[in-house]
């Protein structure tokens, strides 16, 4: 147990918890507009993995035909998270419409499966289309590993932190400097007396689940450069986990999410090299497989001092954005 | 209109008197194989083998009658639950003489109970966990069992390797890579003395981060990974190994390494790597050759050993309904027949190697190691027999 050693799983867990951060925050957005849980949202992701997929798949052939100049790999990454995003947040838009706007005076439980019931559908036509194999992410910027003294850092994860802190630092501008963003906070502050003075309550519902759903493409696209598989159901337990986040950051809570996402990241990952220390002190063979049941306990007690989360409000009697 | 009548009440007729025959010419085997679900390529590579035997043999000669064969393919989505309905399903409602398949522990260690609690033989062709046929005998396999595997993998890594520390990284929720894994480590320690395997670290299923069993792994200072996982998540754990400092350090896998699209999803990544598995694609001979020839010209790949081995099944399978000598026609005695006529082959020429079933229904044969050379191909490197 050596200072390299900590400072590596301080490393990975950065790495972890930037997806578990992205993806919270589309939970905890859209709570704090409409009161309900997206639990198709672990699967937008997913739907936004495979959408960079497609489109940087797209790319590369355009570059290799000559039908256009090939392109560099760091371009062709930025387009397709562009570009993704946008696609994943129709999709997104799309969910909300079809999916929520008809419930949105139905009883909160009916909201709750609707989301369960998008994200099968989802899942299972990604099987449907896709036939159930396992895709590579293409990886559109050469992997240097670098040595800091013992401790491992590669180029990629650099970036996946970086960009992870740029959106989130851009989401939490655009919702306490501007007019749209100040709009979605009144909506959050109550949902039934803010349209009477004229916001439109659909149009703000719509560009949450698009801001929402386009942070989880970004995190899509990120986690594919990180770990290649895809696969139709992985957005199944990072988006759960992800909830778990949401909820801990205290509901509706945007700097929670991140905190808490990141936080997440941390203790999974440090649970491991803590149960080889437990070992070899106890003399015990505890394997790193009860890493997320050691974890989610960490996250239980720490409920149970705090029920509304690290930046949680009592009665949702403030601004919780 | 009395014409249009006795027209179609001569059809009926004709209709119920020849149903019967034409269903008594036909033998129905069961396919239990994960189409859709976490291991697709599996499914998909069992099928393909299956499809091109029943071109080649679309019926077989049984005591002198002829009978068509007839094949049910059943997804179990690569689940324990889905493969034991598989089973009943094609047992109790299609009413198959014999299922091939699962293909993994994980499926054919539950639908095996199915298989024998009904009385109908079934051969799992790729599940190389001893409790699959463990006190079964309706059920068979097509392949070694994991505890020759573990001590091929082990003695590989220090002859060849020159080994002295192991680590060890595996899935702790799937039978097949925590049997593997227990039997490596066991024989590992044997020759090595106890704790030469400095790490012994385990995931769950559905996983995709090892960095911190990674930093583990590499903090241990082993000479060696084992990881009998599988094609889907060797990538990202080659990977991790990588980005975390594991170096120019051998990793070692098991036969589920040689399954799906592994080069597809790892590209130059996993060159340089070892796996023990059943066959060796690069290099064959003789009826081996002129297999992997056929499915690479119908599929246009090169079949891997789930392909090999379902083929191998079949072919014990049909053999032991030949060798019944004629099926009576009630399904109960004839799958009790089959199951007695294939415990008793030996000397199965099979492309995999020659196979004699054990009382317990498992065969002897030999595993090959092989590398995965730079042009991405799995070469022959060295062969081990029991």
């Amino acid at each position: 147990m050596t200072f390299n050693f900590l400072m590596q799983n301080l490393v990975n867990a950065l790495q972890w918890g930037s997806f578990y951060a992205l993806i919270a925050l589309g939970y905890s957005m859209v709570y704090s507009i409409l009161m309900l849980f997206n639990f198709a949202h672990g699967d937008i992701f997913m739907v936004g993995a495979y959408i960079g997929l497609f489109v940087a798949t797209g790319l590369l052939a355009l570059g290799g035909t000559g039908a256009a100049a090939a392109l560099p790999g760091w371009l062709v990454l930025v387009i397709t998270i562009l570009v993704s995003m946008f696609l994943t947040a129709l999709v997104g838009v799309t969910v909300e419409r079809v999916g929520y706007r008809p419930l949105r005076s139905a009883p909160r439980a009916s909201a709750a499966i609707t989301g369960l019931m998008i994200g099968i559908i989802l899942e299972t036509s990604n099987i449907l289309f896709l036939g159930g194999q396992r895709l590579k992410f293409p990886q559109l910027i050469e992997s240097h590993t670098y040595n800091f003294g013992g401790v491992f850092v590669t180029n990629k994860k650099i970036m996946i932190v970086l960009v992870s802190l740029a959106l989130m630092i851009a989401l939490h501008q655009f919702v306490t400097r501007t007019k749209w963003g100040m709009a979605m906070r009144a909506m959050a502050f109550d949902f039934v007396v803010v349209p009477l003075v004229g916001v439109p309550l659909n149009t703000i519902a719509s560009m949450t689940f698009a801001i929402g759903s386009a942070l989880a493409a970004a995190a899509g696209i990120l986690f594919g450069l990180a770990y290649p598989v895809l696969d139709p159901y992985m957005g199944v337990s990072l988006g759960w986990k992800a909830f778990v986040a949401a909820i801990l950051g205290g509901r509706g809570s945007i700097m929670g999410a991140c905190i808490a996402g990141f936080m997440l990241g941390f203790i999974e990952i440090m649970t491991v090299p803590a149960i080889q220390i437990i070992n070899r002190l106890f003399e015990l063979s505890i394997g790193s497989n009860l890493r997320d049941l050691i974890a989610y306990s960490i996250v239980l007690v720490i409920l149970i001092f705090r029920p509304h989360g690290l930046f949680g409000e009592p009665y949702s009697a403030r601004l919780r954005l | 209109m009395r014409k249009g009548w006795v027209f179609i009440i001569s059809m009926i007729a004709i209709v119920l008197l020849v149903s019967p025959c034409a269903s008594a010419d036909v033998i129905k085997l069961g396919f239990n194989i994960p189409l859709t679900g976490d291991n697709p390529d599996v499914g998909a590579s069992s099928k393909n083998a299956a499809e091109m035997y029943i071109k080649k043999n679309p019926s077989v000669e049984v005591g002198g009658k002829s009978y068509d064969l007839k094949f049910i393919y059943e997804d179990n989505e690569y689940k324990a639950e889905s493969a034991v309905k598989a089973s009943t399903k094609l047992i109790t409602e299609e009413e198959v003489l014999g299922i091939i398949g699962p293909q993994s522990s994980s499926q054919a260690v539950p639908a095996g109970e199915v298989a024998n609690n009904y009385a109908t033989p079934m051969i799992s062709p790729w599940s190389t966990n001893p409790n699959t046929t463990l006190d079964r005998p309706y059920v068979f396999r097509g392949c070694f069992l994991d505890p020759f595997q573990g001590p091929v993998a082990a003695n590989f890594a220090t002859e060849e390797l020159g080994a002295k520390k192991a680590a060890v990284l595996y899935d702790i929720a799937a039978d097949y890579p925590k049997g593997l894994a227990e039997f490596f480590k066991e024989a590992f320690e044997k020759i090595h003395g106890p704790g030469s395997v400095v790490a012994f670290e385990s995931f769950t299923t559905g996983d995709k981060d090892f960095s911190a069993q990674m930093t583990n792994i590499v903090a241990s200072g082993a000479d060696v990974l084992f990881t009998p996982q599988y094609y889907s998540e060797v990538p990202l754990i080659v990977r991790a190994a990588k980005e975390m400092g594991w170096g120019d350090k051998p990793i070692l896998g098991s036969d589920s390494w040689g399954s799906g699209d592994l080069m597809g999803l790892c590209g130059d990544m996993c060159k340089g790597y070892y796996f023990s598995t059943h066959y060796a694609a690069a290099g064959a001979k003789g009826a081996t050759k002129a297999f992997i020839d056929e499915y690479e010209a119908t599929y246009g790949k090169t079949p891997d050993d789930v392909a090999a081995l379902t083929w191998d099944s079949l072919g014990l399978m049909v053999k032991a309904i030949q060798d019944t000598g004629g099926l009576s026609g009630d399904i109960k005695a004839d799958r009790t027949k089959v199951k007695d006529a294939l415990a008793a082959i030996k000397n199965y020429p099979g492309i995999t190697g020659g196979m004699t079933f054990t009382p317990e229904g498992d065969p002897k044969k030999c595993a090959v190691v092989v590398q995965i050379n730079q042009e991405g191909k799995f070469a022959f490197h060295k062969s081990v027999c029991p």
